[in-house]
This record gives C-alpha cells, structure tokens and sequence, in this order.
C-alpha cells in the first residue's frame, strides 16, 4: 500500500518506533521468566549450604554426611595421626603426583601441604568431598599404602591427608568450602 | 490457490530463488500474512488473534509448568505447591496458565456468537466452521483433563463426576468409563492418562488451527454484512479489502494488548477469583466437596446435564442429561444446515437479531444455573434455558428463513466501509446504506 | 496443650470427616469482613503481625494441626515473618523430623517442612487461607468476592473468635456451635484470650490472636504474594501504555483509508 508511505512525517515514524520498541521490551520481558524457571529452584538452593553438628565426632573416627549429592569426609584426625601426616613429607611436596592443595578456601595455587589441606587454622580437622578423583567411588577410609583412604575400584592411594600417592588418580581429593560456624557446627558450602 | 485475488511473492534475488524452488515458505507464508482482509471488520473480529496467543500462553507455560509437576497421586499436589513456593517465578507461571484458560474460554464464547451472529457458518465457510468446532470440543477436553492435574478435592471430583457420565451408556457404559479411568474409580492410572492427554492434545489444536486458518484463507474472511468480496479482479478486491499485515496485525494486537491488561490484573490482584477455594485441599477419596461445581466455562453445558431430571421414554434422566450435554454442542456443529436464510449477516435480519440476542441471555443463564444448586427454581430455569437453546437451533433458525423479510444489504463491502467513513476515497457512492451499525 | 489433645483425640477417634456433614446441614456462616494489610493491590504483608501469627500457631494451632507444605527456610525470606537466620534455624531445631538416611528422628534443619497435621482429623494448615471462602454471592454471581475477596482469613478470623458457647453431643462426642462456620465443628474454642505472651507487647485479645494467626495462614498459603502484586502493577502500567501507543499507531495507519487526516485523498 505505497500510499501510506506518501503521508511522511518523524512524529509517525516516532510512533511507530515507540510502539516496536515497546512491544520488543514486552516479548522480552515475558521471555525471561521462561529462562529463569530452569534454574536451580530455592529448595535446590537451600541445599547448597549445609551445616554439620560435629560435637559427636570421637578424634580418630570420620563422619560420613551427604552434600550436593556427593558424600563429604569429615574426620576428626587424633594428635598421632596429626604428627605422622607431618612428619611424612616434612612440607616437601615435589614427591607429589598433584601438588596443588584443591582447596576452595585458599587461593588457587595453595600448594598440596598438611596445613593447606584441613580447617583453616584446625589440623584437627580435615574435610574432603568423598569422590575418588580418577572415576567417581567413593574411597574407604582407615586404608591404603599410606594410612590414608583407598579407593577399591582402580586401587587409588591416598594419604592422611587426601593426597593421592599411588594409583591412577590423577588429583588430590577435593576439599569443599567449609568453615566452623560455632564451637561444634562445621557449614559447608 | 483459490482465493481472492492478490499480490503474490516474487523472489527476487539468487538466494530468494533458490530457496523458493526447494520449499515456497516463504511464498506461503507472505501470501498468509498479506491476506487481502475485508476493511470493514470490526472490533469482533480480534478474537482469532486473542485465540491463537492464548494457545502459545498455554503451549509454553503448559511445558514450562512440566518442568517441575509430577503426574503421581502422592506427589501431584506437593509439586504444584513446589512449582508456588520454590521455582523461580513458578507462581506466576501457574497462575498465567490457569488463568489462560479462562481468558481462551472467553475469547472462544465470543468468537463462536460473533459467527453466529454474522453467519460466518454459512456457504461456502461450513469447513471452517466445523473445524473451529472441533478446536472447541478438544479445548473442553484439554481445559476439563487439565483441571484435573492439580489433583486437588474439585480435580477428583469433578473427574470423577464428568466420568460417571460415560457410565450412562446403554449396554458398554460402565466398560467404557472403567477403560477411560484405567481402573473401577478416579486413581493414578487416571492422572496419568489425562496427564499425557494433556499435553498431547493442545498440539493437536494448534494443527486445527492451521487448517481452520487455510481454510477460510481459501473461502476469504466473512465481515460484518456476509457480503462477498469482489473477485472479479485484483483491481475491484482491493476496493473491498486491505492486507492482513499491517492494518489488521497493528488493529489486533491493540485489542489483545488492552485485553492482557485487564487479564495482568487478574493474575497479579487475583488470581484465584476463578477457581475454586476446594482445589487448595488435596484430593480425598472418601470425602466429597459440599458443592461440586465445573469451571465457569463448563457451566451452561453442566446446566443442561443436570435440567434433565426425568426420564423420557426408555431414555431414564441420567442418560438424558448427557444426552442433552452432547446435543447442546451437537446442533452447533449441524448451524450450517438449519440455518435456511438466504442472507448471511444477522445484521440484516430482524428478527433473527432478537432471537439471537436470547440466544446470548439464554447461554448466561444456564451459566448461572450450572453455578447454583440443584435444586428449585434452578431446576425448572434451566429446563426452560435447555428448551431455548434447543428450540433456538432446531426450530426457530429454520423457521426464520421462512418467515423473515431481510433489510436490504449494501452492494459491496466498500460501500459499507464508506457508509461508515464518508470522507474514504476511491469507488463508487454507496448502493444502499445499511440501516442497522455494527 | 495437652487439653486440646485430649479432645481433639476423642474427636478424632468418633468423627473421621464429621465436619463436611456437619455443614452440610448447618446454618447460615457469618464471617466478619475484617480489613488486613495485604489487602488491595499495594497491600502488603506485616512483618510483626506474621511473627505474631506465628507464635500463635506454634503455641496453640501446632498442638493439632500442620503446615506440611511450608519450609522452615521460609520464615526468613524477605516480605514474610522474615526470622533472622539464627532465629529460624532455632525455630527449626524444636522440631523432630524423621530422617530415613538415619532411620531415626533428629532436630529439623532449614531446609525440612514443618510437620503434617497430628491428628487425622486436623486439616494441614498450609493452604487453609486460600482452600475457604469467607464471602459468597449474592445469588451465585461471585460480585462479593469481586469486591471484599474469596475472604479466606477473614473466614479463619471469624471461625476463631465464632463460638457462641452451645455444645452438642453427637456418637459420643461433643461439638461445638460456630457462626462462622455456620453449625456445629468438632474444633473446640481454642482461643480464650491471653493464650500467648507477645514480645511486642500488643495485648492477645481472642480477636488480636484471631486475626494474627489468620494473617500468617494467608502467608504460609500465599508467600509469593507480594512479588505477584508488584509484577501484576508493573504488568498492567506496561500493557496499558503499549495499548496507548498501539492504539495511536493503528489510528494513524488506517488515517489514509478511513479518509481522516492529510493522506492524499484528503
């Protein structure tokens, strides 16, 4: 209908363009809900951040909780233990097949030593996500060819304190972000 | 194509024709979009717009909602709660969807009395309208099985209700309603089933849709005086028409966007006026709901069920209500033949305008009735609402052609348009002035 | 608490789904129109009245009835009770919820539901506000519930504060005359006034309790009311000015052929 463009003028080609703009900002606004509906919902959410009551936790045992899907280590290292896992490699992490600390609580290129792997400032403690880092078992504690945890399905090693030392693994165990709250309650993410 | 004559697209460049020689997309959907469209439509016929965006809302926020729901009897009514408090903007997903429904069912009222009134049914659109009443049918079907899911205390009830009607059937009823249920009562199987019908079903209405769109894209749009469009040349059609694209898309969507603001404010201030408080209480199967009653837009049909209290012949009252239930939609399907007039557009009808406008009085009615207890005077008002609507379709619109002396009708749409707007250019003066405005 | 639970027990034991036949055959409901915060389109939520409301359940309601539906998280999120975290997750632990990775029982956390109801007769709480309609009419045309509301909580405020006193023996057990519910419920008055101490000091008359623990249920049945009236304005204000513009746009393509303004016809 060429006649229409006879009729010239900015303030209708002001119009025309106020109205497509907004009808754009309409359709795109009605958009964005069906995006964020695929994210995670807040149960989901809630989940993300758990906290653990460890008053119960004996020095020398380990509790076992489940976080994200994925068990969590939380074990409670008694003072020998504590002096072997030093006392192992002395701070000389070059034996190491990994020697970065896998800590989310310390800078990215912390390396793998004893302290860089427990609770900040609390050797007591040692946290670790419970997924071997070659396949995804979940390795057995109290085991292995360094007093640490072993994993029985490609006989990974670890030591006291997560470090792999034998086996196919190609990392340290995994440490998740985790802090004491309270005298007795560990959160983790 | 058959149709009226128009502009059709030309490929121009390399690509254009290249493409256009392997798959005409682009050609059809031109010659869709720039549809020669009677000028003198009016504010009536928006509602085709309205319906095929509500079909989209409920497409999308239908799977959107699929994300999250569980079809399971333990689990459906805790999903839905989790869909309203947990999901992102789950609330405002439901309740779009469930009050999309409404909005669909509003607009599918007003486009089927605005053809009746303006006998959009008539030769040569029988196709179009049988079609459009088997989209309706299937939007019954999906909006009764979708009401379902929430499995509240009205979702099994009215289930289980709607259902039993099936068992009415002389002889394979009771096989019939135990193989629509999966089981001897309203159960998982049941949820399940409407669960996949569910989603199946609007599908299949958006491929109605397409056929309903070829096919009075082949017969061209009715308009208010039932007057054909000029075919004769592309010349004198373009007297009578302007294209689809932009004068009726910019027309439409004002009016669809006026509507969404009134239907925003339904689901923002509230959103639950519709529904029915009782489907916030979990299903139970050994308590009934005081009143059972169907969503608004089932009402008049629910009213003629329940006017039949008495049996007729060997037909006892129960088979007779869903008799009448299914023969209430029966006879709209069967408009094209009982309708004997000569002249399309109620318009120019006199007397069927009158009966029409008690067809509409009628169909509120039995709306209320449907909403009211069974009992008197909502009985006997219903078995006189039933009597019209019957008597309305199978006896009065064959009777008019007979007995009614039409107004005259103007010559050519262009004459009506410029009796509407003197100072529109081109054409000839108006033959004869329609006496009646839209 | 142990009162409630003896009668209600007794109830429970005799009267399975007593009070929709009750109802049935009940008189007229007289539910009081009471004006709440939340009403209307800029209507919100009060913070203290929704921890007020709280209190009440916990002390009162929880004794019978649950809130399945609702997690204690919730009690912190912005526009409800919003608890301070440490408070909500005190609130939680004083609960016991069955953990079937310990098959034993344990403190609830945040993330767990407040418990389903204790007694089979106690409808869960949870949607309560929203599952009863305070208002109804006039003559099946919905116009009250157009204007005042479907009345949810002012139903649940006038069932509270509705027992005229007149009991009644049925199959052994007693029952109770209630105007809001419009006959005899097996629900015995549980609100005698001074049933709580409130921090803040506002006096616990029956009506107060009534109406706080009602607001809370509008709550716990409806959280996200707030973010849906703020994007229903926001939805409407954009439609209307796109209708605006939509609607200029359209008289301004049709000018030409409808022969208004200066198209080359005129």
């Amino acid at each position: 209908m060429s006649h229409v463009d006879d009729d010239g003028g900015s303030r209708r080609d002001f119009l025309y363009v106020a109205t497509g703009a907004a009808g754009a900002i309409t359709v795109g606004a009605a958009v964005w809900p069906l995006v964020n509906q695929m994210n995670p919902s807040a149960d989901v959410q809630a989940m993300a951040s758990i906290q653990v009551d460890v008053s119960a936790v004996e020095p020398g045992t380990q509790l076992t909780v489940k976080f994200l899907g994925k068990p969590v280590f939380i074990r409670r290292r008694t003072p020998q233990e504590i002096e072997e896992a030093i006392a192992d490699l002395g701070g000389d992490v070059s034996p190491l097949g990994d020697q970065n600390a896998r800590n989310p609580n310390l800078p990215p290129d912390a390396l793998a030593v004893d302290e860089n792997r427990v609770l900040e400032g609390n050797e007591e403690w040692l946290v670790m996500i419970g997924v071997c880092t070659h396949l995804g078992c979940v390795p057995l504690g109290n085991a292995g060819e360094f007093g640490g945890w072993f994993c029985p399905c490609h006989g990974s090693h670890y030591d006291r304190s997560g470090r792999i030392r034998k086996g196919p693994a190609p990392e340290n165990l995994h440490i998740p972000v985790a802090k004491f709250v309270s005298e007795n309650v560990i959160e983790l993410g | 194509m058959s149709g009226i004559p128009h502009d059709h697209y030309e490929p121009k460049s390399g690509i254009e024709k290249w493409i256009e020689s392997r798959l005409p997309i682009i050609g059809i959907l031109y010659s869709t979009l720039m549809i020669p469209t009677p000028k003198n439509l009016n504010w009536m016929w928006i509602w085709g717009i309205v319906l095929t965006f509500c079909l989209a809302l409920q497409i999308i926020t239908g799977i959107t909602l699929v994300m999250h729901y569980t079809p399971d009897t333990t689990l459906a009514f805790a999903s839905v709660e989790h869909i309203m408090r947990d999901v992102n903007g789950g609330w405002a997903l439901r309740y779009l969807h469930a009050n999309g429904a409404s909005l669909f069912f509003v607009a599918v009222y007003a486009h089927i009395f605005r053809g009746l009134y303006y006998g959009s049914y008539k030769a040569p659109r029988e196709i179009t309208w049988i079609i459009g009443m088997i989209i309706f049918l299937l939007m019954m079907a999906t909006g009764f099985m979708g009401y379902v899911l929430p499995w509240g205390q009205m979702s099994f009830w009215g289930a289980t209700v709607i259902t039993g009607l099936f068992g009415a059937i002389p002889l394979v009823g009771e096989s019939i309603q135990t193989w629509l249920l999966g089981g001897p009562a309203v159960d998982n199987a049941t949820l399940t089933r409407f669960f996949s019908l569910h989603y199946l079903l609007p599908f299949v209405i958006a491929a109605l849709v397409a056929v309903h769109i070829w096919a009075f894209h082949t017969t061209g749009n009715n308009n208010p005086t039932g007057v054909a469009v000029r075919r004769t040349s592309k010349a004198e059609a373009q007297k009578d028409t302007l294209p689809f694209w932009p004068y009726f898309v910019i027309k439409d969507l004002f009016a669809l966007a006026l509507i969404l603001a009134v239907f925003a404010a339904i689901v923002g201030f509230m959103p639950n006026f519709l529904g029915h408080p009782d489907n916030y209480i979990e299903a139970n199967a050994l308590a009934t709901p005081a009143h059972i009653v169907p969503e608004w837009y089932f009402l008049p049909f629910y009213a003629m069920l329940r006017a039949i209290t008495f049996d007729i012949l060997f037909i006892n009252s129960k088979l007779g209500g869903v008799i009448a239930m299914f023969g209430s939609i029966i006879v709209l399907f069967l408009v094209p033949w009982l309708d004997t007039s000569r002249v399309r557009s109620g318009r120019y009808r006199p007397m069927f305008k009158v009966w029409f406008v008690l067809l509409v009085i009628d169909f509120f009615l039995l709306m209320w009735c449907g909403a009211m207890p069974a009992e008197q005077p909502y009985v006997i008002i219903s078995q006189l609402g039933t009597l019209f609507w019957f008597g309305f379709f199978l006896v009065i619109l064959p009777l008019l052609g007979l007995f009614e002396k039409p107004l005259p009708q103007p010559e050519t749409i262009e004459a009506d348009f410029r009796a509407h707007y003197p100072d529109a250019g081109g054409g000839d003066v108006p033959a004869a002035r329609p006496t009646a405005a839209e | 608490m142990t009162r409630h639970l003896l009668l209600s027990g007794l109830v429970a034991l005799g009267l399975l789904g007593a009070p929709a036949a009750v109802q049935a055959a009940g008189g007229e409901q007289h539910v009081h129109d009471y004006s709440f915060s939340f009403e209307g389109p800029f209507g919100s939520y009060d913070q203290s009245q929704l921890q007020r409301g709280l209190q009440v359940y916990t002390e009162i309601c929880a004794a019978c009835h649950g809130l399945k539906f609702v997690p204690f998280r919730t009690l912190s999120d912005h526009g409800g009770p919003a608890l301070e975290e440490a408070q909500m997750r005190a609130y939680a632990a004083q609960y016991e919820v069955f953990d079937p990775e310990l098959d034993d029982f344990r403190p609830a956390s945040p993330t767990d539901h407040f418990p389903p109801s204790s007694l089979s007769n106690a409808p869960d709480l949870s949607l309560m506000a929203k599952a009863r309609a305070g208002f109804h009419g006039p003559f099946g045309t919905g116009i009250n519930q157009f204007l005042r509301g479907i009345g949810g909580p002012e139903y649940i405020a006038s069932m509270l504060t509705g027992f005229t006193g007149e009991t009644e023996e049925m199959a052994g057990t007693t029952l109770y005359e209630n105007e809001a519910f419009g006959g005899y419920m097996a629900m015995n008055p549980v609100l005698l006034g001074d049933d709580v101490e409130y921090a803040d000091g506002t006096p616990a008359t029956v009506e107060q309790e009534a109406l706080d623990v009602a607001a809370f249920l509008m709550w716990t049945a409806e959280p996200k009311m707030m973010d849906r009236k703020s994007a229903g304005l926001t939805g409407v204000l954009f439609l209307i000015l796109l209708t605006v513009l939509l609607y200029y746009t359209n008289k301004k393509l049709w000018a030409p052929h409808k022969g208004k303004g200066k198209g080359p016809h005129a």
